[in-house]
This record gives structure tokens, sequence and C-alpha cells, in this order.
């Protein structure tokens, strides 16, 4: 079980003032369930997720995971602890391929674990395991490339953030169907996704909303959605239309 | 001729050679050529001056390949050579050059090498060059090559040199003729640690019509060191090129990067890129999220950027 208590984070803001980005959260996440955290852009989900992850480090507050209080575990212990991240904005590399990253998420990965993590994300492995995680690829690839490692690396806690971005390439239907085959079983781990998609909010076990650097509401689906339908269907709608901009 | 296991772990290190390859090889250790063999179509000889290598490469041969590894093992050693490589009308061929030194002693060793390489026409060239050094002594390693490029008509050459580790000092100078519709690209990998100094010199003079040329450079500096990287194109007529470096910078190093494009006829498309950077912070994040320590982070993004 994974519980953050009383987590605060501040920055340095523009003015030098102190930001609080994230205002005394409390959560806890418990093994083999799925998790939502949705809410307005700039409200913190991400720095929630680097928190856990390590990333950033929190100005007040504690981590434990499974009892233990991991504030001081760096991001390479925290990942071998079982924390897994996909980011929102997966950062490029040169000389680095996708064959490479993912034997680096999964060492030992054989090759047909290997292709199935890619064509488990909608992309054909003998078009990409050489590719370089470049420029060469665009940034939905890159997101799909993203969450096949996460996928591989079979963490206890896997965080996705915002999974459906580059979703015109790769239908989240098949993400649900993957989400649902692993994280539906019993030893899949617990899941944490951070999302705006109404499909993916319907089948987790717990919708969290956050909102200015707070928790504004947690429950089911179904004491949460009506809370927040109309945003989350205008959101819906503007992906529709092309009009989210991913700056990935 | 015996090989002890310092020598093939060199020839390792350089040419990726186990044992003495098959077809035409020349291997010169201590200034001597200790083991040479020319095949059908590639002869080797001795020049007149017996200051080096003459390399002739028969006009139509496919497919075959030439080592001429150098190796240093005796310690203050101070080596010269000259080989020249010519490439005969149409032939495919691959040049695998390199040099390693292992220098024990306090007394300098180097090597410097000048090949001259004349691509025929339509002849396809691949030209390796690693240069290696290693060794406990405080003498340098140091190693200059020179080399001379000249294409001819339809000819192209592509070249990978490669500086891999334990070079105290190097200059590299190398310069490319290249004729009506020649192609060359080099494609240059250096990485200096401690107090090593290395300076790379590179200038193309694309002469004839429709020819090509490419320069792309990765390096990393570490530590103490400084590199200083100059890559000239010249276009003297319709024609294209392109020159990229790009460089990641660790502790104290120092690059300077100076790209420089002449362009001689109005017909002449010449573009360069450079940059210079630190690690990527969000890169040694991203691996670390998936275990690796920082340093193995750190060592996996140089060593993808090098290869
Ligand atoms: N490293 C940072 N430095 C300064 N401000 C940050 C940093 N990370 C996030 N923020 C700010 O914190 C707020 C929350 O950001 P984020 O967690 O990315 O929100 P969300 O993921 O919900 O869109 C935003 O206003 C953002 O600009
Ligand atoms: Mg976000």
């Amino acid at each position: 079980m994974l519980i953050l208590e009383n987590i605060s984070f501040a920055v340095n803001g523009q003015n030098g003032a102190n930001k609080e980005i994230i205002r005394g959260i409390d959560l806890e996440f418990h093994p083999n369930r799925l998790y939502a955290i949705t809410g307005p852009n700039g409200g913190g989900k991400t720095s929630i997720a680097k928190i856990i992850m390590g990333i950033y480090k929190q100005s007040s507050g504690n981590i434990y995971l499974n009892g233990e209080n991991i504030n001081d575990l760096n991001i390479s212990e925290r990942a071998r602890k079982g924390i897994a991240y996909a980011f929102q904005q997966p950062p490029r590399f040169k000389g680095l391929t996708v064959s490479d990253l993912l034997q680096i998420a999964r060492p030992g990965l054989d090759g047909v674990n290997l292709r199935t993590s890619l064509r488990d994300v909608g992309l054909c492995p003998e078009d990409y395991l050489d590719r370089d995680i470049g420029p060469g690829l665009s940034g939905g690839e890159i997101k799909r490339i993203e969450i096949a490692q996460l996928l591989a690396r079979d963490a206890k806690i896997s965080i996705f953030d915002e999974p459906e971005a580059g979703v015109d390439l790769w239908t989240i239907q098949k993400l649900i169907a993957i989400i649902m085959g692993k994280f539906r079983s019993k030893q899949g781990g617990t899941a944490v996704i951070i999302t705006h998609n109404e499909n993916v909010l319907h089948i987790v076990d717990e919708i969290i909303l956050v909102e200015e650097g707070q928790i504004k509401e947690r429950g089911t689906p179904d004491e949460i959605w009506p809370l927040i339908r109309h945003e989350v269907e205008c959101k819906m709608k503007e992906q529709c239309r092309g009009e989210m901009v991913y700056e990935i | 001729m015996k090989f002890e296991q310092l020598d093939m772990d060199l020839l390792q290190a350089v040419a990726d050679i186990k044992a003495i390859p098959s077809g035409a090889v020349n291997i010169r250790r201590n200034g001597e050529a200790v083991f040479r063999h020319s095949s059908p179509n590639i002869v080797i000889n001795t020049n007149p001056e017996n200051k080096g290598l003459m390399v002739e490469v028969k006009a139509g041969s496919k497919g075959e390949t030439v080592h001429v590894p150098v190796i240093l093992t005796n310690s203050g050693f101070h080596d010269r050579v000259y080989n020249t490589f010519t490439i005969g009308e149409d032939a495919e061929v691959t040049i695998i050059a390199g040099c390693g030194i292992h220098n024990d002693s306090h007394s300098d060793s180097s090597h410097n090498g000048i090949h001259e390489i004349i691509v025929g026409p339509r002849a396809r060239v691949r030209y390796l060059e690693k240069h290696y050094g290693e060794g406990m002594g405080k003498g340098k390693r140091i190693l200059n090559p020179t080399t001379i490029v000249r294409v001819e008509n339809g000819g192209s050459i592509e070249m990978e040199m490669i500086q891999i580790k334990g070079v105290d000092d190097t200059i590299r100078s190398t310069t490319a003729y290249i004729q009506e519709k020649g192609n060359l690209k080099v494609v240059e990998r250096l990485f200096t640690h401690g107090q090593q100094k290395a300076e790379s010199d590179i200038r193309v003079e694309i002469e004839g019509q429709g020819a090509a040329a490419q320069i792309l450079s990765r390096s990393v500096a570490q530590d103490d060191s400084y590199q200083l990287f100059k890559a000239a194109l010249v276009g003297k007529n319709e024609c294209t090129g392109h020159v990229e470096c790009d460089a990641i910078l660790m502790d104290k190093a120092r690059i300077k990067s100076i790209p420089q494009l002449e362009a001689e006829d109005a017909d002449a498309v010449l573009t360069h890129e450079a940059a210079i950077g630190k690690i990527a912070g969000e890169q040694l994040i991203k691996l670390m999220s998936l275990g690796l320590s920082e340093q193995e982070a750190i060592d996996t993004i140089l060593e993808g950027f090098l290869s």
C-alpha cells in the first residue's frame, strides 16, 4: 500500500515568492486496485505523480510504501521498490532505440515479449524496435512507447500520466482493454491513471478529483461522475475536434 | 609472426578483430609491418620511400575488406607513416584502419599517420578508423591522424572516425576534395576525459557539379578535457553540404566548435547545425525512473550518444 500523508509541495514562483502547487494532500492506494486522478489542467496531477516517483521532493509530509517511509529514497531506489511512472511528456534521446529503452525498463525481456509489448500499444515491432527515441518519432508514438515501457516493467504501482494523448493514432479502447486485462487480474498491481477520458473514468475503482493542489472529491465513478461529467464531456469534445494540444 | 595478448587486445579495440582476418591485411607494430597479406583484388606494397603502404584495390572488385591496423606497444616510440589507398573504378571496398597505443612508461608515445585515399570513378568506400590508448605510465599517448581524400566522378566514401578512449593528445586533420556527383560522409565520434586535448579540423572542398558532403560530429568531453572542432565546407559548384556538430559537455571540460561555410557558387546549398550542452536532466530522470542508478543513466546516455 502507498500512503501520502499531508503532502505539500512549493516552488519558487515568478516573483520569487513561494507558490504552493500541492497543498496538504492525504491519499492511499491499495494493492491491485485501479485509480483515476482527474481535474483541470494545472491542478497538480502530474506534480503528485512526480512526488510519488521521487522526481519532485515534497516540502512537507510523508510517503510510505508498505509501511516503510520512503521520503529519502531517490528515483532509482523507488523504481526498484516497484513504483513506475509513464511521463506525460516523455523525453527524447539521441542514440537510444525503442528496443534499448524497453530492455532497460525490463532487463532480460526476450524477443517475443519485446514484440508483444509494442503490439499491445498498437505499434508494429518490425517498424519500431530499432528506431531511435529521437526527433524521428511523433509525440503520439513516443507516448505509446512510454506506455509500453510501463506495462513491461510490471511494477507494483504503475502511474500513467494522460495516456490518451496520441489517441488519434491509437484507440483508447485498446488501452482500456489492456488495463482491464492486466490490472483487473488480482496480481496486476495498482494502477493510477491520470486522465480526462470518460471511458477510463468509468472502469476504475476510485476517482480522485484534484483541483488547485488539493483533493476536491474522491469516490466511486458513480459518486464522482455526476460532479465532473460536464467538464469531462467538454474536454472530450475538444479532443474529438482535435483542439486538444499536447505539448509533447 | 607471434602476437602477444597485449597486441591482440589492442587489435580488437581498434579493428574489432580477434584473429588475423582473411583477405588483405597489413598489421604494423612499433613501426614495422609484422604481418602482410594481399588478396587477388587488393594488393599491398611498401611505398618506394619505405614510409608506408600502397594499397591498390582493383577496378570492379566487390565486397572486399582490407585491414590496416597500427599498434604501438614499445614505450616512448614515435611512429610516422604515409599510406596511400587507390580504389579502382566501380570497386566496392571497406577499409578498416585504426591505431592503438599501449604506454606504461613515463615518456610519450606517438603515431602520426597520413592516409591518402583516392576513390576512383563510381567506386564506393567505407572507411573505419578507431583510435584508442591505454597504459599506466605518465607518458602521453599521442595520435595525430591526417587524412586526405579525393573522390573522383561519381565515387562515394563514408568515413567513420572514432576516438574511443585514452588518447591524451590528438590533432586530427581531414581534407577532402569531391568531384562531379561524388559523395562524402564523415561521421566523427570523439570522447575525451581527464586532461586530454583533442582537435579536429575537417575541410571539405566540393568541387564538382552535383556533389554532396556531410560532416556529422558527436562528442563528449568529461573532466578537464578540451576539444576544438573545426569543420569547413567549401561549395565551388552546384552542390549540397551539411555540417552538424553535437556535443555533451561535463564536469569542467571545455568545447569550442567552429563550423564554417564558404559558398563560391550561387547554386551551392550549405547548411550547419551546432549544439553543445550538458546531459538533459529529463533524460537522466527518465532512465532513473526505469531503475538505473544516476551513474548507470549517465553511462547509458553517453554510450547511446556516441554509438
Ligand atoms: N517544476 C515546477 N516548477 C514550477 N511550477 C511548476 C512545476 N511543476 C508544476 N508547476 C506548476 O504547478 C501547477 C500544477 O502543475 P501540474 O502538476 O503539471 O498540473 P496538471 O498535471 O494537473 O496539469 C501548474 O500551475 C504548473 O505550472
Ligand atoms: Mg499533467
